[in-house]
């Protein structure tokens, strides 16, 4: 082939760790992550909480995160419903595991009957933005909870649905231990998804409709299907982490999947980064760490003051809602943006001259 | 490289006779009271660079909308290739070979000079949101190759080899217009629409910009529909000239025809003494 050279230039250009200092580093933290569990006892009884159970929601809420960063800060639209789409996942994979159906097959099962549900609610996207497209899909979050909550035959109502955990050749995820492994192995293929689609055709398609929809028709890009598109894939990802969720959690009701989680999702893809891929890592760690962070403090001074608990209990959702704001205020393009100029700083350390 | 092929493009393309690549015909336009088009007529023979000129308001960009079916003439139709393109959908337009630039520039600022440019490529690529998803193979190999493609055509063409990797948004005007030029000829057109690709921009720029023009239509063999509110590159670049006037043709020829017509000059440019020192006479 005669631009084989160009090929090889270009492909190093393409790589997603360039230097050999952050491939060094991303080889570390992979086998940080992948060696945890062996030490997450030690490290739970030092800081005093379940970290193993801690890892399990990041991983899972990271996969329905990367959903939002996907049609939020990618395509530019916004979902408050993105809740109750958890919820569908989480129905159809127990309602499904239930039937006998194995997890292997009930898990995609509920991402694509969640990106069903998505695509039909996305619907008016194709005429709302902003605001407006919010209000449209608070109303869908509206009516699924609607349909959890009286559809007894299915969803068992208001008493919630019991799911056996999964097991896949014989090995039972009934624990944190093995569930960190199965929730890990779909927070990291979430995440390459993510980053893969984000830097082909799809993803820049994405892209050029949320900055300029008039442009990117002129040169080809069908705005119907790319809104619809991107409303079914985000809310594919949100019902597989559902589905992982019934897994895990193995009881289901919809007071899980309130307009509170769809805000709790926007919240961490802002607070993260919209439109970045580490964004969606970042805001759900943050905002699954920091309030487990914040019971520390407040337990302690209610063990130590137990008339008046309830108020350190609520100062920790205060002090949560203030940390929240003043990271909008002082760091409004989200952590990942503070993250790549630290990087750019570290990029080549330890011998950055 | 291009001086023999384009000296025989230039004498192949006066001696054509085969159907114009596109046809504008008799329309209509209106917002309100306002009548935007009444009634243009014209075709563009395939490889010339065809210029559209008028004063402010005259009507240009709106034939442009009208092609890229942003706009819905109430009478009238426009056909390319032979086709009647009036009731396709825009993005289908772009499929069909036609591209177009914007007068205030429409490009995705904040992306990279490459990424504005591969959206060029949309069309022409394959990859979906699956096969794009796994990155293996098939997708990689195709962005590899489209970044090949757009290195070696384009950037190359268009001198923007040190801006490839820079956030549009932070580049200086006369730059995000060669991008956009740029990302029009990604799609790979058989037809370019250029809104005043030269507005705004100095005599070296402009200079610049009338010769990756020249060199588009020479050595690419791509018509060109050239809209430009300033006549001095026109009368130079071009091979035929439309004159529109509050949304009518007034005048249609060559360039050296309608600098002299006296329509021209009155219509367009009040008095002669003005019309003789903007057309550069
Ligand atoms: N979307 C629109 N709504 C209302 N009037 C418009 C619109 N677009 C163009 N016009 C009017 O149509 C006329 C022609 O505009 P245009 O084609 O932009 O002129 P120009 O020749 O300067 O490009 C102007 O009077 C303009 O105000
Ligand atoms: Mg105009």
């Amino acid at each position: 082939m005669p631009c084989g050279l160009f090929f090889s230039g270009y492909e190093k250009d393409d790589a997603i760790f360039k230097t050999v200092w952050l491939k060094v580093w991303m080889v570390l933290f992979v086998l940080f992550l992948l060696t945890y569990p062996l030490y997450a006892q030690a490290v739970s009884e030092a800081v005093g909480m379940n970290t193993l159970n801690l890892f399990n929601l990041i991983f899972i809420y990271i996969v329905g995160a990367h959903g939002l960063n996907l049609l939020t800060g990618f395509t530019g639209q916004i979902s408050l419903g993105h809740g109750a789409f958890m919820g569908v996942g989480a129905y159809t994979a127990g309602i499904l595991a239930n039937l006998g159906v194995p997890f292997w097959a009930a898990l995609p099962a509920a991402g694509l009957m969640t990106a069903a549900v998505g695509m039909i609610f996305g619907i008016p996207s194709l005429r709302l933005k902003g605001l407006y497209l919010a209000i449209a899909t608070m109303a869908a979050q509206f009516i699924l909870i609607y349909a959890m909550r009286n559809w007894e035959g299915l969803t068992g109502g208001s008493s919630g649905l019991i799911v056996e955990p999964a097991s896949i050749f014989g090995i039972s995820f009934d624990n944190d231990f093995n569930f960190y492994y199965l929730s890990l192995l779909f927070a990291a293929a979430a995440t390459m998804y993510l980053k893969n689609i984000t830097r082909t055709r799809t993803g820049r398609a994405f892209v050029a409709v949320r900055d300029r929809y008039l442009a990117a028709e002129v040169i080809g890009v069908n705005l119907f299907k790319y809104r619809i598109l991107s409303f079914g894939i985000s809310s594919f990802m949100v019902g597989m982490a559902g589905g992982l969720w019934a897994f895990y959690i193995t009881i289901i009701s919809d007071e899980h999947f309130t307009m509170w989680l769809s805000v709790q999702y926007l919240a961490m893809v802002i607070v993260g980064g919209l439109g970045h891929v580490l964004g969606s890592i970042f805001g759900v760690v943050f905002m699954v760490v920091l309030p487990e962070v914040l019971r520390i403090p407040t337990e302690a001074l209610s063990g130590v003051f137990p008339d008046i608990s309830s108020i350190f209990a609520s100062l920790r959702e205060l002090v949560f809602g203030l940390v929240v704001i003043l990271f909008l205020i002082f760091e409004p393009d989200g952590m990942a943006a503070r993250w790549h100029t630290i990087r750019a700083y570290w990029k080549l350390w330890p011998f950055s001259y | 490289m291009s001086a023999g092929v384009s000296l025989a493009e230039k004498s192949a393309k006066t001696s054509v006779s085969e159907p114009p690549i596109l046809q504008v015909e008799d329309l209509h336009l209106r917002f309100g009271g306002l009548n935007a088009l009444s009634g243009v007529s014209f075709n563009v023979s395939n490889g010339h660079i065809q210029a559209i000129i008028g004063p402010n308001g005259a009507g240009k960009t709106c034939i442009l909308n009208c092609i890229c079916r942003f706009y819905q003439p109430y009478r009238g139709r426009i056909v390319f290739e032979g086709v009647d393109i009036s009731k396709v959908s825009t993005h289908r337009v772009a499929e069909l070979g036609i591209a177009r630039s914007f007068q205030n520039i429409e490009l995705f600022k904040g992306m990279t000079v490459l990424d504005n440019i591969k959206l060029g490529r949309h069309v022409h690529m394959k990859s979906g949101f699956f096969s794009g998803g796994l990155y293996l193979g098939k997708a990689k190999k195709e962005e590899m190759r489209v970044r090949t493609e757009i290195e070696e055509q384009i950037i190359d063409l268009l001198e923007i080899e040190a801006i490839r990797k820079q956030v549009v948004g932070t580049l200086p005007y006369g730059l995000q217009k060669r991008v956009e030029l740029a990302r029009a000829l990604a799609m790979k057109p058989k037809i370019l629409l250029l809104d005043e690709p030269m507005a705004g921009m100095n005599l070296e720029e402009t200079e610049d910009m009338a010769r990756f023009i020249l060199d588009v239509n020479d050595e690419w063999g791509v018509t060109v529909v050239l809209i430009e509110h300033d006549m001095g590159v026109v009368m130079d670049i071009s091979d035929r000239v439309v004159v529109l006037d509050f949304g009518t043709k007034i005048a249609e020829g060559s360039p050296k025809e309608v600098s002299t017509n006296p329509h021209v000059i009155e219509a367009y440019l009040g008095s002669e003494a003005a019309a003789h020192s903007k057309l550069g006479l």
